[in-house]
């Protein structure tokens, strides 16, 4: 399971600033497991959004969303809602967020930040990856991670090691970062390369305690299940 | 304040040159390259682990020069320290007597000779740069207080005028700039019109940028660069005559087409950044070609 803890409802405010018709797309896997999804929080967030001043287009949950296939095929019957929409929230590990990046034609905003698993994933066939640095900017760098992508883990732009879109590291590895200059300008948002992210606080490569806790006893007792259920239905 | 400071904002023309420390601890080749450099250039560059191959350190040459009557510029990379390590080092080289520190992200170390090590990159340029504004402040990057603060220390960065695509290049080096940058030395240049594009775009900074000059000895090596440098291309132009020339002419040859393309250079920037690679003792030769007179 990935362990992830939504972000503080503040700063998700804030990284869509800009953006005032969202969809929310919310993982059906991990983070319902770790309640940082599930149908209470796709709730909590259409609430909190709305309060902000935002206009919810549609919601949706969908199992997994580290799964590009199972993401776009569900995808496609939200299609009219995606389409009116300027940004989608995505509940979901690093992992997903970067999946539905690849998937959709729109600026994804991660609504939690994802803590190392130590244990199995979801489904995660496919190439995103992410390294559970607890401090999720796929908001910023246009659902690409850099920690991930950039073997260097850099957060301020490509290094001068770039070449023909390339990493110095290995000519068959892709520049994470020219990935993102390139993702980017397709959505129009080439400002964000200028925004100097905060340092990264490297204590959060540690799953906190109480998320360690929760999501082993979630497993071991069950407790997924519950919290899968909607809400009123016992 | 630091010669180089001074020299900048005098608005002189500046010539800076580079040497690397050696593999171990016998300096004495590694100072007579600088010998040659002597009264020619305002300061001199000392590279960190340059290509991720472990040697002696920057710090240490650094102060040699120091000792010695250069004016050093320190080379800081991000590969090998964290934000703790990388700040002690730079107060440390304070109190040496440096002032000229050159923020670097750093190469990988997987194109090294200890390719398995750990990766450290805890900070990037942008935010060395901002370590460094912060300890000239009198702050540490926790926000700590500093019993007294290095103020004139001079900090500068890098880029690279031939990369492509150039424009994240640049957004990056308004970061640098906004994050405390106050000179550029470029990586290699040997097209004048690369150059100016580049300028072009560049110049509305209004911080002094030092076009690099790699000195091209072969045929070889302009090759070599342009296969493996990322953003440096290294046309015909230099390419064919040196391949028409002996092995033994070469350096001549070689000093005429650097000179020429300083004297195209000259006019769109602030100064010359001479990475010699061994070569050093013929920057007096090409200073005199290219009419660049010993500094002040």
């Amino acid at each position: 399971m990935i362990v992830s803890e939504p972000k503080p409802t503040e700063e998700l405010v804030d990284s869509l600033s800009g953006v005032d018709r969202v969809f929310i797309l919310a993982c059906g896997g991990c983070p319902v497991g770790c309640k940082s999804g599930g149908e209470e929080r796709i709730a909590e967030l259409a609430d909190a959004l709305s309060k902000a001043g935002k206009e919810i287009m549609g919601r949706a949950q969908i199992d997994f969303l580290c799964n590009k296939a199972l993401v776009g095929s569900q995808l496609w019957y939200y299609l009219p809602q995606l389409r009116r929409s300027q940004g989608v929230l995505v509940v979901s590990c690093g992992i997903g967020v970067q999946a539905v990046a690849k998937m959709v034609d729109l600026p994804v905003f991660p609504a939690n930040d994802t803590f190392s698993s130590g244990g199995m994933q979801g489904l995660w066939p496919s190439e995103e990856r992410c390294a559970g640095c607890g401090d999720c900017i796929l908001d910023l760098t246009g659902g690409i991670c850099p920690i991930t992508m950039c073997s260097k883990g850099l957060l301020n732009g490509t290094c001068g090691g770039q070449h023909d879109g390339r990493c110095e590291v290995d000519p068959e590895r892709d520049c994470g970062w020219y990935l993102i200059y390139q993702r980017l300008k397709e959505l129009g948002k080439l400002d964000n390369l200028k925004k100097i992210p905060p340092l990264r606080d490297f204590r959060k490569r540690e799953v906190p305690g109480s998320q360690r806790r929760t999501t082993r006893w979630a497993l071991e007792k069950g407790e997924i299940y519950e919290a899968s259920r909607p809400t009123g239905t016992e | 304040m630091s010669r180089l400071q001074k020299s900048l904002e005098r608005g002189e023309f500046v010539v800076t040159g580079e040497i690397g420390p050696p593999k171990g601890i016998n300096v004495e080749a590694t100072l007579k390259e600088a010998s040659y450099l002597r009264g020619r250039v305002v300061a001199v560059n000392v590279t960190d682990n340059q290509s991720s191959v472990m040697r002696l350190g920057s710090l240490g040459v650094c102060v040699r020069l120091l000792q010695e009557g250069y004016e050093p510029i320190f080379q800081v990379t991000c590969r090998d320290r964290n934000r703790l390590a990388l700040q002690s080092d730079i107060l440390s080289a304070y109190v040496l007597g440096i002032r000229n520190v050159l923020a670097l992200t750093g190469d990988h170390p997987a194109l090294g000779d200890h390719p398995g090590s750990k990766p450290v990159f805890d900070l990037d340029s942008v935010s060395l740069l901002m370590a460094i504004r912060s300890l000239m402040e009198g702050k540490d990057l926790a926000g700590e207080e500093l019993d007294g603060k290095p103020s004139d220390l001079f900090p500068g960065a890098t880029v690279t005028p031939g990369a492509d695509p150039l424009e994240p290049q640049l957004i990056k080096m308004e970061k640098k700039i906004e994050a405390g940058a106050k000179f550029f030395q470029t990586q290699a240049v040997y097209d004048p019109k690369v150059f100016e594009n580049f300028m072009n775009q560049a110049s509305k900074f209004e911080v002094p940028v030092l076009a690099g000059i790699v000195l091209i000895k072969s045929p070889a090596m302009a090759r070599y660069m342009n296969e493996n440098v990322p953003g440096v291309f290294v046309p015909d132009s230099i390419v064919k005559p040196l391949s028409e020339v002996s092995r033994k002419d070469r350096p001549k040859k070689s000093i005429e087409l650097m000179a020429g393309l300083i004297k195209e250079l000259r006019p769109l920037c602030q100064g010359v950044h001479i990475m010699a690679m061994g070569w050093e003792r013929y920057v007096p030769e090409l200073l005199d070609a290219c009419e660049l007179q010993a500094p002040m």
